[in-house]
């Protein structure tokens, strides 16, 4: 009988041993699935985060990040009493405010396309609202540029026809943000309907059809059903919106710009590719950059702040 | 249900009618540029630019691809951008979809942290100057990976990931398999990755379509233009309206070259455009549903 205890003493446990080791290869290999992501992360994101000391710093090349001398707020001090500060700062604002005027723009026409039958005309205009999303910068400027042409662009040319005058589109500073936000407003408007189409699409239809039974015309379900059923996702589109308030979309702004308006569409990120990269003040332009993110995780707390308490929807 | 459709009101249907309105509407603001480009690129730049062709084409000509097709740049451009697409979009998936896994497992000890390390990225970076020195350091500057390396992964991409598998594998076949002995490695190739081929396919285009699109990283990155992606070529040619010389005729001053010139540049203008837009607008309507599909389960909060 002892005998026997002893022989089945190691066999149950055993399991139970190999199961905590099961565990521990079980996690490891989780990790090691992970790892080339969070290498990734912390190799282009984190280090970069550390080395964006330099803008205390008076950077050398050759002595590096870790081996040039501190200096403070220096460089910021420069920035904040340079004569570019108060232009830069005005457009980088502006052009945020007005793309943020047109935030309902993509909850309107999802709204809209969502009161269509399901059916052949819903496919095409979504079709076709989302074509323009895939278009590249690039293009898009280039569209632009031979559109807005005062003397061959299509724009130009009907505005002539219509008022016997051609419109310095591109040339002149304060047109620069109306063609800006707008024509972003063209690329995405389609693109940002999704995401409240996807909203739209898990209201529950018991909801519609009560209303409806009650009396309640269309005009009125979106009002009372829809809009606030989709609430919560706008709530977070619009933090995440207000999060960027300071990244304009940097690589349009530089490809639409000229000498002749830079008064008008000079903001923070093209300058500091301008100070940085051109003219390798990478010290300076750090600090510049540095500024810039700051200010926007502010901004991200501040209204996500705001948003939890007075609507308990945030993002964290 | 069936009383319902018996009588819309007056009032919905003047609802009706206002949004169908709006709706074509918006259809002819976002359609036209895209049929004027069309238009124009296979019209005599002469009506084009007299303003005389303005919607369907005129002097119907397709020197313009003719002349695309031609350039050395744009050929190369091609190229190189198909080679960062396909190369960038496999990197994107085996760093991202292996990562998003094992942020799915509920199970995994300190997930949050690794949750937190990660959104942090989001929210703020070192900016441009030092991500560019991090590039220069690491011997990447002009170099075919300079364009597939620093944007390896992105944070929404993973969440969105991460979130299909919490809502599509279940629970059960993992604890199952578990139980069976299998490694998760196994696990990984021989049962999730079969099971997500719907958001291997949104991914890849997603970051396919930002491979095909992206010109900025190349502008810092690259100075040899054997590298450039085509979205570079095409900068110079309509943002800078600067032809390479391998471009146009020989550069003498006179006047008919320099207007034979000016008209090649105008040809090419609309072209070039459509040619480049071209492949993703061809494999878009096919994918459609696999888009929509990704933003929706994107937009599940995670």
């Amino acid at each position: 009988m002892q005998q026997q205890a002893k022989l089945a003493a190691p066999k149950l446990r055993s399991p139970e041993t190999s199961l905590g080791r099961r565990k521990v290869t079980k996690y490891w290999q989780l990790y090691a699935l992970a790892l080339p992501a969070v290498a990734y992360f912390v190799l282009f994101c984190y280090v970069p985060m550390y080395g964006v000391q330099i803008a205390f710093k008076d950077f050398v090349p050759v002595r590096g990040i870790w081996g040039s001398e501190w200096i403070g707020f220096e460089h910021f001090d420069r920035f904040f009493h340079s004569y570019y500060f108060g232009t830069l700062i005005e457009n980088t604002v502006l052009i945020n405010l007005f793309q943020l005027a047109l935030f309902p723009v993509a909850i309107i026409v999802a709204l809209s396309i969502n009161e269509l039958k399901n059916g052949p005309f819903k496919k095409i205009v979504q079709t076709i609202t989302y074509i323009p999303h895939f278009i590249s910068v690039v293009v898009l400027c280039g569209m632009m540029i031979a559109f807005l042409n005062p003397s061959t662009g299509i724009l130009n040319r009907g505005i002539e026809a219509l008022t016997g005058r051609t419109l310095p589109f591109l040339t002149d500073p304060s047109w620069f943000k109306p063609v800006f936000v707008l024509s972003g407003e063209w690329q995405n408007l389609g693109w940002g309907a999704i995401i409240y189409l996807a909203a739209l699409a898990g209201v529950s239809p018991d909801l519609h059809e009560a209303a409806t039974v009650d009396g309640a015309t269309r005009w009125q379900r979106i009002r009372h059903i829809n809009i606030p059923s989709i609430l919560p996702t706008i709530i977070i589109l619009f933090i995440l919106s207000t999060g960027n308030l300071m990244n304009v979309g940097f690589e349009k702004v530089f490809l639409l710009q000229n000498e002749l308006n830079m008064e008008g569409s000079d903001v923070i990120q093209t300058y500091v590719y301008r100070t940085g990269l051109l003219s390798g003040q990478y010290s300076f332009s750090s600090a510049v950059g540095l500024f810039n993110s700051v200010v926007n995780l502010a901004i991200l707390v501040t209204v996500n702040g705001i948003a939890r308490k007075v609507s308990h929807t945030s993002l964290w | 249900m069936q009383a319902i459709r018996i009588k819309p009101s007056r009032p919905d249907r003047i609802f009706e009618l206002a949004n169908m309105f709006f709706l074509c509407l918006l259809l002819l603001v976002v359609l036209y540029p895209l049929v004027y480009v069309t238009s124009a690129s296979v019209s005599d730049p002469q009506d084009v630019n007299s303003g005389s062709m303005w919607l369907y084409p005129m002097h119907v000509t397709i020197e313009g691809y003719h002349r695309v097709f031609q350039n050395p740049d744009i050929l190369t451009g091609y190229r190189n951008t198909i080679l960062y697409t396909i190369l960038g979009v496999l990197i994107n998936l085996a760093v991202m979809v292996p990562c998003a896994y094992t942020l799915s497992r509920k199970d995994l000890p300190y997930r949050n942290a690794m949750m937190m390390f990660m959104l942090v990225t989001m929210f703020f970076s070192g900016g441009l100057i030092p991500s560019y020195l991090l590039v220069k350091n690491l011997h990447l500057l002009d170099t075919f990976w300079a364009l597939v390396i620093p944007n390896a992964a992105n944070v929404w991409s993973i969440i969105v990931i991460r979130t299909f598998f919490q809502s599509t594998i279940p629970r059960e076949v993992e604890e199952a398999a578990e139980m069976d002995g299998c490694s998760v490695f196994r696990l990984f190739g021989r049962i999730v990755l079969p099971l997500s081929a719907p958001i291997l396919a949104v991914m890849a285009l997603f970051q396919g379509v930002g491979h095909w699109n992206a010109y900025f990283n190349a502008m810092i990155y690259l100075s040899n233009r054997d590298l450039f992606p085509l979205q570079l070529v095409i900068r110079e040619i309509l943002v800078l309206q600067e032809m390479s010389v391998s471009m146009l005729m020989n550069g003498s001053g006179d006047m008919e070259v320099m207007a034979e010139q000016a008209r090649i540049a105008d040809i090419v203008k609309y072209a070039v455009k459509i040619v480049s837009a071209l492949p993703l607008l061809i494999v878009y309507p096919f994918l459609q549903r696999f888009f929509v599909k990704g933003m929706l389960i994107g937009s599940v909060k995670g």
